[in-house]
């Protein structure tokens, strides 16, 4: 292979399959950076303005071995927009969106190849504006992953919001726009380029969950690109959309003024509360997909599934104001966005009874995907029901930007999603290397993180219901708080073992690439396309036309003797013989 | 190995369960690791529709937590040899498992209403019908809470308002409104033993109102990230009785006026 075949094929590649992957390793990698940042958090948290034992000294010189206020907030900023816009969001989207889509719905590849590529090497500014807006001398930027403003559009306001806030506005822009190319291509490739046979309503589950994601994209994402070019033009252009008038912050005068610090609040969550459901749709259908397979039954209830799924992006859009009920918007808007917050939870409980049902009944293999898989569900309740607390509005008064509401989204966004994306990797890593994963790490690694992650995140309900406060360097200077250390310290503890636990995930997830069991072509016994493709698929992806006959979830059907029933595999001559005696 | 994962999924409800009950009991390590004593009347119905909602959600976690674990021991494949289910779902139950959670959840939000209602939309009138106007002023500022007192005549901006930073004194058994601003970004106001929180947003009034009910010292707490200083921002609040309180404020201007004399004298 020549030095420009291997460009071709490995780096600016237009096969789906490839620029999967490439977003599936380039993920995994800043997962790995995320949770690091994470376990900096939680030392600070433990043990405040104490030296981290051995590298305190390598990263935090200048400090002299501590980690320093300043840095907290640049450490919690990095930790959710890492963790975000360049793990979740892409893994789901980018990673398997990539590589499933056209393998599960029979097409060769994506509608526009090479708008695929782009969206990928436009993740790479991102890296670089983000990962320079982090390293950025002194201070990284450091209002949040929210920036709110005037903190984060006024230069004076905080160390973190001279360059590096601008940076990261920038990286945050290349990461839309690279979501928005992903998007467009899901969308028109789910809608024209379908095998034979392939309905909507034979769609598998994970399909819908990409396609409604990629819609809640298409029309999210403007809003914020919009609202960062304003939040740039303030603190560039000298306009004033979120300034108010005569604002003094840290002893300068706003040149500018007559703005509104709230409209960011709205034009943010406008696109941020639809991208918390970007972050769970994909996940909810793979683990759909999971579970069926390995209960060996049809999935309970797929037409109100794929319903909920459409229900919950559709109540995505008019609840925004969630995020808002103690911002100093006007109260009785709280009250409209209560209700609608307290009906998206609807869908998802209708989602939760589904897979329920589906297990109901089954034949239950406990593999590797199917212990995470059932992890989602048992950790979605936690997250889903806690949600509740923050939707009741009075009772958000008092929890709202406490530990209560980190303990959600990170049953929602790690217990939740997460699980699902370790599920997924496990699952069709054979179709994607053509091996297996090694099941015995495969257990031990979901066993010890499935511990270490409630050790970790189910303390911080107790945390929040004391009102401990988050984005705190140190909280114990306060008497309400002071007695909380000990309990802070069990849950770093946790968190240590819950990043070291990956370490297995790491080495069987390189070792079986190289020295797994090969595998055939349906290892699961699964029935949706991608399963009757070779493993790993070629370019091209199919080496034959699939016919789709069916739906995906053909598990345990009469109408053959063996477990599963594919989507591909035509009907027997006698089921042929009958149908077609109807027919005439 | 399908007993124990279906043990492992067991663990869940219980262990969850078990954790809230340690905390709300108050028993050793989780001693005071649950909601902060409540000094304020109107506190008491956010603390009710807490435990409303987590004996509810107590119930759901627990019922699917406990079904999850019987479906894995039971559907087993290793043990189970019947033949699977081969079913699509069921009308039916589709529209018990959504009407009977719509009608829940639409109670819930509207069972709320009247206490969001009192705690942010129906300031505390005087006598005459007029809204109560504000005991103080406190403005939020990197990282500190500026406290501006009207002093006896009741009106703010004249020479005998009282300022204060990060000392707040309010009366026991009376009906407090405060109007909080900010000076330069966003603060959140939290004062977690009353139950209280609210935003400050520069170039908007908010106000918040409360009725202590016990005296002593408790914490002010800024709760909107505002700079590096964030966790640094704490204030003090003091419960007292009227006659303390007024003594104190006299006090706080004397002190004020004397400061102020010495400030102008000592430049000459």
């Amino acid at each position: 292979m020549s030095a420009g075949e291997f460009v071709r094929t490995y780096v600016f590649s237009l096969d789906h399959k490839i620029i999967g992957l490439q977003f599936l390793f380039s993920t995994l990698l800043w997962f790995l950076v995320g949770g690091l940042l994470a376990l900096g958090i939680r030392w600070q948290l433990a043990w405040p303005w104490q030296d981290m034992p051995i590298i305190g000294r390598m990263l935090f010189s200048a400090e002299g071995g501590q980690i320093s206020p300043e840095f907290y907030t640049t450490l919690f900023t990095m930790h959710a927009t890492v963790m975000i816009f360049f793990v979740i969001i892409p893994i789901l989207a980018g990673a398997f969106g990539n590589y499933l889509i056209p393998l599960m719905i029979g097409a060769d590849d994506m509608a526009f190849p090479t708008l695929n590529m782009l969206s990928y090497w436009f993740m790479w500014p991102a890296f670089i504006l983000i990962g320079m807006s982090f390293l950025w001398p002194p201070y990284g930027a450091g209002n949040g992953w929210t920036s709110y403003p005037p903190l984060s559009a006024v230069w004076e306001a905080a160390p973190g919001s001279h360059w590096p806030q601008t940076l990261w506005l920038m990286g945050v822009t290349f990461v839309g726009v690279s979501s928005m190319m992903g998007s467009v291509n899901y969308m028109t490739t789910i809608i024209q380029m379908r095998a034979p046979g392939m309905t909507m309503f034979r769609l598998p589950l994970t399909i819908w969950g990409m396609f409604i994601t990629a819609v809640l994209q298409a029309f999210a994402l403007p809003v914020l690109t919009a609202a960062g070019f304003m939040l740039l033009a303030d603190r560039l252009f000298g306009t004033g959309f979120f300034l108010p008038e005569s604002n003094v912050v840290n002893n300068s005068e706003m040149a500018t003024g007559g703005g509104q610090p709230l409209l960011w609040q709205h034009l943010f969550w406008f696109y941020s509360h639809p991208a918390v459901y970007i972050m769970i749709l994909p996940a909810m259908g793979m683990v759909s997909d999971m579970i069926a397979c390995f209960a060996r039954k049809p999935i309970f209830g797929y037409k109100p599934m794929v319903y909920s799924i459409s229900g919950i992006a559709g109540l995505g859009f008019i609840v925004w104001g969630h995020h808002m009920f103690v911002s100093g918007m006007n109260p009785m808007l709280g009250m409209v966005f209560m209700v609608s917050t307290m009906m998206i939870a609807l869908p998802s409980a209708v989602k939760v009874f589904n897979w329920l049902g589906t297990i109901w009944g089954g034949r239950v293999q406990f593999t590797t995907p199917m212990l995470f898989s059932l992890a989602f569900v048992s950790m979605f309740v936690i997250g889903g029901l806690s949600g509740i607390f923050m939707a009741a509005t009075p009772v958000d008064i008092f929890i709202h930007d406490t530990y209560f509401i980190v303990a959600h989204f990170h049953y929602v966004l790690f217990a939740g999603t997460a699980m699902a994306v370790f599920g997924a990797i496990h699952f069709w890593f054979p179709k994607m290397f053509g091996r297996m994963m090694n099941e015995n790490l495969g257990k031990i690694h979901f066993f010890l993180t499935f511990l270490f992650l409630n050790g970790t995140f189910f303390t911080m309900h107790i945390l929040g219901a004391v009102g401990f406060p988050r984005r705190y360097a140190d909280p114990y200077d306060f008497e309400t708080f002071r007695h909380l250390q000990p309990l802070n310290q069990f849950m770093t503890i946790c968190a240590i073992g819950m990043v070291a636990a990956q370490v297995v995930f790491a080495y069987n997830f390189f070792s079986s690439m190289f020295f797994g069991r090969p595998c055939g072509r349906n290892p699961w016994g699964a029935n949706s396309l991608e399963w009757c493709a070779p493993s790993p698929p070629g370019h091209g992806n199919f080496d034959f036309q699939p016919i789709v006959y069916r739906g995906p979830y053909e598990y345990g059907s009469p109408e053959v003797d063996t477990d599963n029933y594919p989507q591909w595999q035509p009907p027997p001559e006698s089921a042929r013989a009958s149908e077609d005696a109807q027919h005439h | 190995m399908g007993r124990f994962w279906s043990l492992l999924f067991l663990t869940v409800p219980i262990l969850g369960v078990g954790a809230f009950v340690w905390a709300m009991g108050d028993l050793w390590p989780l001693k005071g690791h649950w909601l902060p004593t409540n000094i304020n009347d109107h506190g008491q119905v956010i603390d009710n529709l807490f435990t409303f909602i987590l004996l509810l959600t107590g119930a759901i976690f627990v019922g699917t937590g406990l079904t999850l674990f019987w479906f894995l021991w039971k559907y087993d494949g290793a043990k189970n040899v019947q033949p699977v289910e081969y079913t699509h779902g069921s009308h039916t139950l589709e529209v018990v498992w959504s009407i009977i959670p719509a009608a829940t959840l639409l109670f819930i939000a509207i069972y709320q209403m009247n206490a969001w209602a009192d705690a942010k939309m129906r300031r505390p009138l005087l006598p005459s019908g007029q809204v109560k106007p504000p005991l103080a002023v406190v403005t939020g500022r990197q990282f500190e809470w500026r406290i501006r007192y009207a002093g006896f005549d009741n009106q703010l901006g004249t020479p005998d308002d009282v300022e204060v930073v990060n000392d707040l004194h309010v009366p026991i058994n009376e009906e407090v409104v405060l109007n909080i601003q900010s000076e330069d970004v966003l603060h959140s106001f939290f004062l977690p033993n009353m139950r209280i929180k609210q935003d400050v947003v520069p170039g908007m009034q908010q106000y918040v109102w409360f009725r202590a009910n016990k005296l002593g010292r408790y914490d002010i707490v800024c709760a909107e990230l505002c700079g590096w200083g964030h966790y640094k921002m704490r204030g003090r609040l003091t419960v007292e009785s009227r006659e303390d309180f007024d003594r104190w404020l006299a006090g706080a201007y004397e002190a004020q006026n004397k400061a102020e004399f010495t400030a102008s004298t000592g430049d000459e």
